[in-house]
């Protein structure tokens, strides 16, 4: 391999550790929010996290570009507070992974807030407990198996993407260039080896991301 | 130290919990009722873990929960323990490490963690993991977790309701040595007769949410009010 292709492994895969760990707040609390609670209009917003999951990614990204470009609502904003740039720079490619991994994250510590009795909660409550010493001692560590196989699966997702990346990111060789994008510009060039190469490269980072997961949603809780 | 409850109001599924009460300690205050009365719903109004409708609840003469006054004291802020009936022991976590959950460094005794270990009989428990007890150690480990949180009431939710008769025989002496150590006053919420009998200093009969008769365990046992109450409690009629 090149050291232009292990640069295109290298970038892939921080920036999707990077947008696993920087939506991992924000959907911890969404999904804690969205398993313990009820309220009108509940619907719409589970709707809405689940969007990305099925638009099509182009139009994800029209969408992030229209917000994030120098003209667009939050993208002046940071460029006239900030001076950043988001549109075809790296930080493009990491707001597109995040938002199009973000629904898969939710899902997962959803389900596994929803697991934790609420019982273990309120008593831990009774002995005094905090609702931040509730979450971080008792509802965290036994959703724990969910919340990591849902990072992993952000994880592996944003691997993958592509239709949102290239709309707000384009595909900038050294800047903003991921596997994706690499394999579909070598196969438009008609550059058949480095695309196997690549494709290589992302099956096994893909297969090993979704067979952690899996492997963690299936194990049993083994406490003592 | 008392417990005052006045006034409570809750709607339930097919009723509403209708209660006004006095528990006093040093003794064991069973609430009996059959299934589905709301006797759990009274006991989390209690600890705070349900607002109810309108109640006004006070402890040791402390307001907890005051609805015309728009008093609600959050549960950790209580100092009440709290063991229901599938004893929510935290099962990531070992036998030592549930104990130490509530309890403060330095607490004196009747709550010093030794002494409450060695009155439960747990010490050889402390390293094991949760699911390594037995029933009856299980339920000791509740008890003691609850005790070590230093607390002013405890609630115990029908706490030997998956034990057999025998475990239960045993088990049952514990909780009179920990009225008889504590003197905080104790709510006991059961419809099993055997436990009423054994452990019961006064009795509130709880039907549909409605307190039907209350009083010191042998008048109750002796003259029930109703045909409702003697057949609950399987004693002769009225």
């Amino acid at each position: 391999m090149s050291s232009e292709e292990w640069q295109i492994v290298w970038f892939t895969a921080w920036v999707s550790a990077l947008s696993t760990i920087v939506i991992l707040p924000f959907g911890l609390a969404l999904a804690w929010v969205l398993a313990r609670f009820t309220w009108p209009g509940k619907s719409v917003v589970e709707t809405l996290i689940s969007l990305p999951l099925v638009m099509p990614p182009v139009a994800t990204g029209l969408i992030l570009l229209k917000l994030f470009g120098r003209r667009g609502p939050i993208g002046s904003f940071l460029h006239d507070t900030l001076h950043l740039d988001v549109v075809f720079t790296w930080r493009g490619v990491l707001i597109a992974l995040g938002v199009m991994s973000f629904p898969l994250l939710v899902r997962s510590a959803r389900v596994a807030f929803e697991e934790v009795s609420p019982r273990l909660e309120q008593i831990a409550r009774t002995l005094g407990a905090s609702d931040a010493r509730v979450f971080f001692t008792v509802t965290a560590p036994l959703a724990m198996r969910g919340i990591l196989g849902g990072m992993i699966l952000s994880f592996a997702r944003a691997l993958g993407e592509f239709g949102a990346t290239i709309m707000i990111a384009g595909n900038i060789p050294g800047q903003t260039s991921t596997l994706s994008l690499s394999i579909f510009q070598s196969v438009q060039l008609g550059q058949d080896a480095d695309a196997f190469r690549l494709l290589g490269i992302s099956t096994a980072l893909a297969f090993v991301a979704v067979w952690t997961s899996e492997w963690l949603m299936r194990r049993k809780r083994t406490f003592k | 130290m008392s417990l005052v409850l006045k006034n409570i109001s809750l709607p339930l599924s097919d009723f509403r919990l209708e209660v006004s009460a006095e528990v006093r300690s040093p003794i064991i205050t069973v609430v009996f009722g059959p299934s589905g009365a709301g006797k759990t719903s009274l006991l989390d109004l209690v600890a705070g873990l349900r607002r109810p409708e309108s109640a006004y609840i006070e402890l040791g003469g402390g307001v907890l929960t005051d609805t015309a006054n728009q008093i609600f004291v959050p549960t950790r802020r209580r100092g009440i323990g709290y063991v229901p009936q599938d004893l929510a022991l935290f099962p990531h976590l070992s036998v030592g490490q549930n104990l130490l959950y509530g309890h403060k460094p330095g607490t004196t005794e009747p709550f010093a963690f030794d002494h409450i270990v060695d009155l439960l009989e747990i010490r050889g428990l402390i390293e094991r993991g949760i699911g390594q007890l037995s029933g009856g150690e299980k339920q000791r480990v509740a008890l003691a977790r609850a005790l070590l949180a230093s607390p002013r009431l405890l609630l115990l939710d029908e706490p030997l309701a998956n034990l057999d008769r025998q475990l239960k025989t045993k088990i049952i002496p514990y909780l009179a040595r920990i009225r008889d150590e504590f003197r905080i006053p104790v709510l006991y919420v059961t419809h099993d007769r055997f436990e009423t009998r054994s452990l019961a200093d006064e009795i509130i009969i709880l039907i549909r949410g409605r307190i039907v008769q209350s009083g010191p365990a042998q008048d109750v046992f002796r003259k029930p009010a109703t045909l409702d109450v003697a057949e609950l409690l399987a004693v002769g009629a009225v």
